[in-house]
């Protein structure tokens, strides 16, 4: 196993008290294998895949839980120790690729900057990987003097993916790789991601809250709710046959072209407060099935299939 | 592909140039401080340093004439020869200090801004102490205790000037060090001494470089300030020094207005340039304040 996250816990220290936003999440990866994490805004996601490469703000703080990477606990390394692990073991691809470059550097120099820090090369041999790197993700290699306002937003998003892929990282982190772009380009770079995850044998993790681009990229799926997973399984199991109710409500929420309903339902309420998280199951009070059970018990994670798991009490039961 | 490259580089260079020359107070100051600039590389070659000798002295105090174009002061020094070595110490002294009060502005700011808390705390009571002290008594004081030579003036007006700076560069460091890519520079390991070098600086830069022009004109200033209340080296040849010499010897009363006015002018007109080169520059790289 490549990457092993056990019982992790991540919190944050706010004025009104402690925000559990990760609390006892446990998921693994394996060399080529890509993950899917999917939730709503706000349920721990992003929190989560951060914590592998200890990057949280500074009032973040892993409180419990282990990040084997290779058998090695991240978690327990300090703030020096992880930097040599950062991007030669974990990368990101982030969010919004316009941010994430620097404007009055060219693009070339900032993918040279990781090869410099981590592969003790020079500069020369740094940009001539940097060249390479542009041209495994279809850039044009002269452009490698340009600076990031003279390329488009789908351009820059791939220059990001080529930095995340410069150091040969063994775990390539996408949080909300195609968030800001249109279709098309979305298309585009998820393709063009599971291309380089094919070729590189490189561990995925896709963080997004859109399930539909998850379907065709990722090998498991992994549906987040406050600070919890709640359901994983294989692409099929979440789409065909989910059985916590909140994955069967996110899933309906994606209209079927060849149905006539067309407008989707939506899920009524809105997610917990994670400083003072309702007692029992964190989704009861929006669940449309909740027994008097789920208010007083958190539901474990039940063995469904050989990969498909649900933490609910409903699902333990004889019917559904 | 650098061929490119550079004639790109070469097309925006003539356009900066252009927009220079078509400003008038960026064309006006630039001209006055070129000049200055000149009379201090050239002005060996074009005016006897050897009438600074008291030996070659000529006649005491007298007014502009063929031999002496500005006269000649109370020791019978030729006064514009004594004005263009003047221009060498000033500018050297200014460009000198304003280089000092530079960097040390700009790391403190820096530091400052990135570190955050206990560093931040510390770094900027300093700076308010330096901002809020009376700069004149402390630089007299400081003068007076380090001694007057040409060098502990540079450091004297270097060590008083940064405080602002700091205050600005930390106030936009601040606010880079939020951005994106700062956090996505700190994911592939760099520590912060690189993040600060290699993306805060590159981003403060314009910054910086607005204040070099006008703490330039504040540094030039100061140096003759410190220089007339006779707190200057007096082995070497200043306007400032000028301005003591000329009021010690009572060169007012006498009416001998080519003594003191010469040196006036001329510490005018290069805070001045300075001064419109500041605002112009201001308004050719800020683009919502460019005329049509």
């Amino acid at each position: 196993m490549l990457l092993e996250v056990k019982n992790l816990r991540t919190y944050f220290r706010t004025t009104k008290g402690i925000l559990k936003a990760v609390d006892d999440v446990s998921f693994s990866l394996d060399r080529g294998e890509a993950l899917g994490i999917v939730g709503e805004s706000g349920c721990g996601k992003t929190t989560c895949a951060l914590s592998i490469a200890k990057m949280l703000p500074k009032e973040g703080y892993i409180e419990g839980g282990e990040v084997l990477l290779n058998g090695k606990d991240l978690a327990r390394l300090s703030e020096k120790e992880i930097r040599s692990h950062r991007w030669k073991d974990v990368s990101i691809v982030f969010q919004g690729a316009m941010n994430a470059l620097n404007p009055v550097m060219t693009v070339g120099k900032q993918i040279a900057e990781a090869i410099e820090l981590h592969d003790k090369l020079d500069r020369a041999a740094a940009m001539q990987k940097a060249a390479d790197m542009l041209e495994l993700v279809d850039i044009p290699k002269d452009r490698i003097d340009r600076y990031p306002h003279e390329f488009s937003g789908g351009m820059k998003q791939r220059v990001m993916i080529a930095m995340a892929l410069a150091c040969n990282s063994k775990v390539v982190i996408g949080d909300e790789p195609t968030t800001a772009l249109d279709v098309m380009i979305q298309a585009q770079i998820l393709e063009l991601l599971e291309k380089l995850r094919q070729q590189m044998d490189m561990g995925l993790i896709l963080i997004t809250h859109d399930l539909s681009i998850l379907s065709e990229t990722c090998d498991r799926i992994a549906v987040m709710y406050a600070g919890k997973i709640v359901e994983t399984g294989t692409a099929e199991d979440i789409f065909e046959h989910a059985r916590h109710p909140y994955t069967q409500r996110l899933t309906a929420c994606f209209p079927d072209i060849s149905a006539k309903k067309i407008i989707p339902e939506g899920i009524e309420g809105f997610p917990p407060n994670l400083i003072q998280p309702p007692k029992g199951c964190r989704f009861h009070p929006r669940c449309q099935h909740a027994i008097e059970r789920c208010r007083q018990d958190d539901p474990a994670m039940v063995w469904l299939a050989k990969e498909h798991q649900a933490a609910c009490h409903l699902v333990e039961m004889p019917h559904e | 592909m650098n061929n490119i490259r550079a004639s790109l580089r070469k097309r925006e260079f003539i356009e900066f140039c252009s927009q220079v020359y078509h400003n008038k107070m960026a064309f006006a100051g630039t001209i006055i401080l070129f000049f200055f600039i000149l009379m201090a590389v050239l002005g060996p070659l074009i005016v006897p340093f050897d009438v600074l000798d008291f030996g070659a002295a000529g006649d005491v105090l007298q007014p502009p004439s063929q031999g002496h174009l500005l006269g000649t002061d109370d020791m019978g020094r030729d006064v514009l020869a004594y004005l263009v070595s003047g221009s060498r110490v000033s500018l050297l002294v200014g460009s000198l200090a304003t280089a000092l009060s530079m960097v040390v502005g700009t790391v403190i700011g820096i530091v400052a801004g990135y570190s955050g808390k206990a560093i931040d705390n510390i770094l900027m009571r300093l700076t308010d102490f330096f901002l809020v002290i009376p700069w004149l008594p402390l630089m007299m004081v400081l003068a007076a205790v380090l001694g007057t030579s040409i060098w502990n003036i540079i450091i004297v007006i270097g060590m008083t000037s940064w405080a602002g700076t700091a205050r600005v560069v930390r106030a936009q460091t601040l606010s880079v060090r939020e951005q994106q890519f700062v956090e996505r520079t700190i994911s592939i390991g760099a520590d912060s001494r690189h993040i600060m070098l290699r993306h805060i600086l590159p981003n403060v830069f314009p910054l910086i470089f607005a204040n070099t022009i006008l703490v330039a004109a504040i540094a030039i200033t100061s140096e003759t300030t410190l220089s007339f209340l006779g707190l200057g080296d007096p082995t070497t040849a200043s306007w400032g020094m000028m301005l003591h010499y000329a009021f010690e010897a009572g060169a007012t009363s006498q009416g001998a207005y080519w003594f003191f006015l010469p040196p006036g002018m001329c510490v005018v007109a290069v805070v001045l340039a300075f001064t419109f080169i500041g605002y112009a520059f201001d308004e050719i790289l800020n683009p919502k304040l460019r005329q049509r």
